[in-house]
């Protein structure tokens, strides 16, 4: 492509725009930058290239380097936007006051394994069991009480789990550490801990390769993942007592069995609701409660508003499970108490 | 000091020290300039182990510096740290490593350079080098999806039931561990030792490997009476390189190590490295004293490395030392 003198002075100045931190782009669009989580990313790139569509006056450019890194770049105010798959804690808030959780999509965690057995059958005891080191063969007692009928190998059971810190590891021991006391009590929560058996891998990917080439191993991926790989998933029992299946349906269906507290920082393993998955959690973005800079803030209000409300619909088609109404209602209200320079947005012409 | 252009008329040069004369101003600013590149390297380098040690600074509060160095727990949520595990996989598996990967590259390099012939040395030594650009994340894939289904299946198993009264070889065959580790690492080090090798041989004087064949040597007692002896202050030179570059090496080493933040005497039992725990754990480590953790690991790996280095000048230096000595 040929470019004119013009341009090419557009495109210096846009370069200038961007090294003195300003928001404009070349063609005097709004750059909004944010950094955090790697698991929604895919979702976000496709929300930020879809609403771009639609604003074309507004650019995001987002980091997946990790929650970590998120709740780190808002607390000291180099983005205008963090993300994190885990809320941020009490003392995490504490340091960076008037930020405030948003959800924006849910995620899951399954339990993948490698097995000669169709369709597996968990219960909570079973899977700390299991990853405690407890219980050490396909066929032990625990696990053919549940899976009648179902021709159990007499093979030693490999734990997998994962190496790197991890939202996906938080998850699942906030699981583990809600449905086994002596889980809470030897192990505990958070996104690296200190696990009592098996072998760790590095990311999904880690994990998936090596549940798949180690006869009779047990590890946890993310449900987005497992899906794209159509790897085998055990149906877990919830709190409820029912059986279910790992999909986006029950991953929805587990933010409806809690009470949702103001700031949405909540855990939502081991949700009441016959239908929920009880490894499910929410992904948020991180923003100020009032936003320093009147044209990004509003810019940015406005996309969590679509997210919340149009984004949705494109959850489900890349393996997300989409907020139900009931949240979407309470995100809807704690957007409307959004401010720029101490002025609310006004939300409804985004209707 | 005066300015140059009154010395340049000085009338009494000889009396001048040779230094000041305003030819020797390039000279004095070239020196300069080398000093302060030369200071850069230190510069970098402090300002590295200055962060860490910064960075590191609120895990002293909770953790005493002697229970951390010998401590064996690491487990963030409670917030109790210990580096043994890591440092103790470090060293075995970079242990193994040179274990493997020296008599295959100094075999290599003796082949090609004393009785290979001509014609393949080009072949082998691009092959090798070829070797020593693969990136370490491919290592690691191979290593994962090769390595350690090959270890697992066929080695481990045989291994132990030849070798299993020693504790090295025992333990039930998972693939995963230090020896799958360190065999990766005795392959990614092999290009380093092998090409410094080959080029410390090719300088052993014709004279000395003929006059001992003159003397009746056979080829085999040439190489060993006076190549070999020629070149080892080389060839441990070259092994250090190599045990250099395993004692960082991250990516490959997390994918077959197992991440098992655990000590055992056993090759075939999973393990943690210093270099692997950091690359796990830091983009997610939250917790001000997790990070400070990580951070006093990677001064560990610093220190250990800094360690590793001078007993290499001091080995050179013995080595260097020991036939002239004998031939005086």
């Amino acid at each position: 492509m040929k470019k004119t003198l013009p341009s090419m002075l557009r495109m210096l100045a846009a370069a200038a725009a961007l090294a003195a931190g300003g928001p404009a782009l070349a063609d005097g669009a709004l750059l909004v930058n944010g950094a955090g989580a790697t698991f929604p990313f895919p979702l976000y790139s496709k929300w930020f290239s879809e609403y771009g569509k639609l604003h074309p006056e507004v650019r995001f450019n987002y980091q997946s380097i990790g929650s970590g890194g998120g709740i780190q770049q808002i607390t000291n105010g180099t983005v205008d936007f963090g993300a994190s798959d885990a809320p941020m804690t009490d003392e995490e808030l504490a340091r960076a006051p008037g930020v405030v959780h948003v959800p924006t999509v849910l995620g899951a965690v399954v339990v993948t394994y490698n097995a000669p057995i169709p369709s597996l059958r968990l219960t909570a005891d079973a899977v700390a069991g299991i990853f405690l080191g407890r219980i050490q063969r396909w066929d032990d007692p625990a696990l053919a009480a549940v899976n009648p009928g179902v021709k159990l190998p007499s093979t030693p059971i490999a734990v997998v789990h994962r190496s790197d810190g991890s939202g996906t590891t938080a998850i699942f021991t906030d699981y583990l550490a809600k449905v086994s006391p002596e889980w809470r009590q030897r192990v505990g929560a958070g996104k690296s801990v200190r696990w009592p058996a098996g072998l760790g891998a590095k990311g999904n990917e880690g994990v998936t390769g090596l549940v798949k080439q180690t006869p009779g191993a047990v590890g946890y991926v993310e449900l987005a993942y497992a899906n794209q790989n159509r790897l085998a998933m055990a149906e877990l029992r919830n709190r409820d007592g029912a059986f279910v299946k790992p999909t986006i349906e029950s991953t929805s269906a587990a933010a409806g069995g809690v009470t949702m507290p103001d700031d949405f920082r909540v855990s939502i393993t081991d949700a009441r609701g016959k239908d929920a998955w009880p490894l499910a959690s929410f992904t948020y973005l991180l923003v100020p409660r009032d936003q320093k800079d009147a044209a990004k803030g509003k810019a940015l209000v406005e996309f969590l508003w679509w997210a919340a409300h149009d984004g949705q619909r494109l959850a489900a088609p890349l393996d997300y499970a989409p907020l139900p109404a009931q949240v979407v209602e309470k995100v809807s209200a704690r957007l409307k108490t959004l401010s720029v320079q101490g002025r609310p947005v006004d939300l409804a012409s985004s209707r | 000091m005066p300015p140059p252009a009154d010395l340049a008329g000085a009338a009494a040069p000889d009396l001048a020290p040779a230094r000041w004369r305003p030819a020797n101003v390039g000279d004095r600013a070239w020196a300069a300039l080398l000093t302060l590149l030369g200071g850069t390297a230190l510069v970098v380098a402090g300002v590295i182990v200055l962060s860490l040690v910064d960075l590191a600074r609120p895990l002293g509060a909770k953790v005493a510096i002697s229970r951390f160095l010998l401590g064996s727990d690491w487990n963030p949520v409670a917030e109790s740290f210990g580096a043994l595990p890591f440092v103790y996989g470090t060293l075995v598996t970079s242990a193994v490593a040179i274990l493997v990967a020296l008599p295959v590259s100094v075999g290599l390099a003796v082949f090609l350079v004393e009785m290979g012939p001509k014609a393949l040395r080009p072949v082998v030594s691009f092959l090798v080098e070829t070797l020593a650009a693969i990136p370490s994340v491919v290592y690691g894939l191979w290593g994962l999806f090769v390595l350690v289904p090959w270890l697992r299946e066929s080695v481990e198993p045989r291994l132990g039931a030849a070798l299993g009264f020693l504790p090295l070889f025992r333990g039930p065959p998972i693939g995963l561990g230090y020896l799958a580790a360190g065999l990766l690492l005795a392959i990614m080090i092999l290009p380093t030792i092998a090409s410094v090798t080959i080029e410390v041989l090719k300088t052993t004087p014709p004279a000395l490997r003929e006059g001992a064949l003159a003397l009746g040597a056979t080829r085999w007692e040439a190489i060993r009476t006076a190549v070999l002896p020629y070149g080892r202050a080389g060839i441990v030179g070259a092994a250090l390189l190599g045990l250099g570059r395993a004692l960082g090496e991250t990516m490959a080493v997390t994918m077959v190590i197992g991440n098992s933040p655990e000590i055992s005497a056993s090759l075939f039992a999973p393990g943690y490295s210093l270099p692997s725990i950091i690359a796990n754990e830091f983009s997610e480590a939250t917790g001000g004293v997790h990070v400070a953790a990580l951070a006093a690991l990677g001064l560990v790996l610093f220190g250990l490395t800094v360690a590793l280095n001078a007993a290499a000048r001091l080995l050179v230096a013995a080595v260097r030392a020991g036939p002239q000595g004998r031939a005086a």
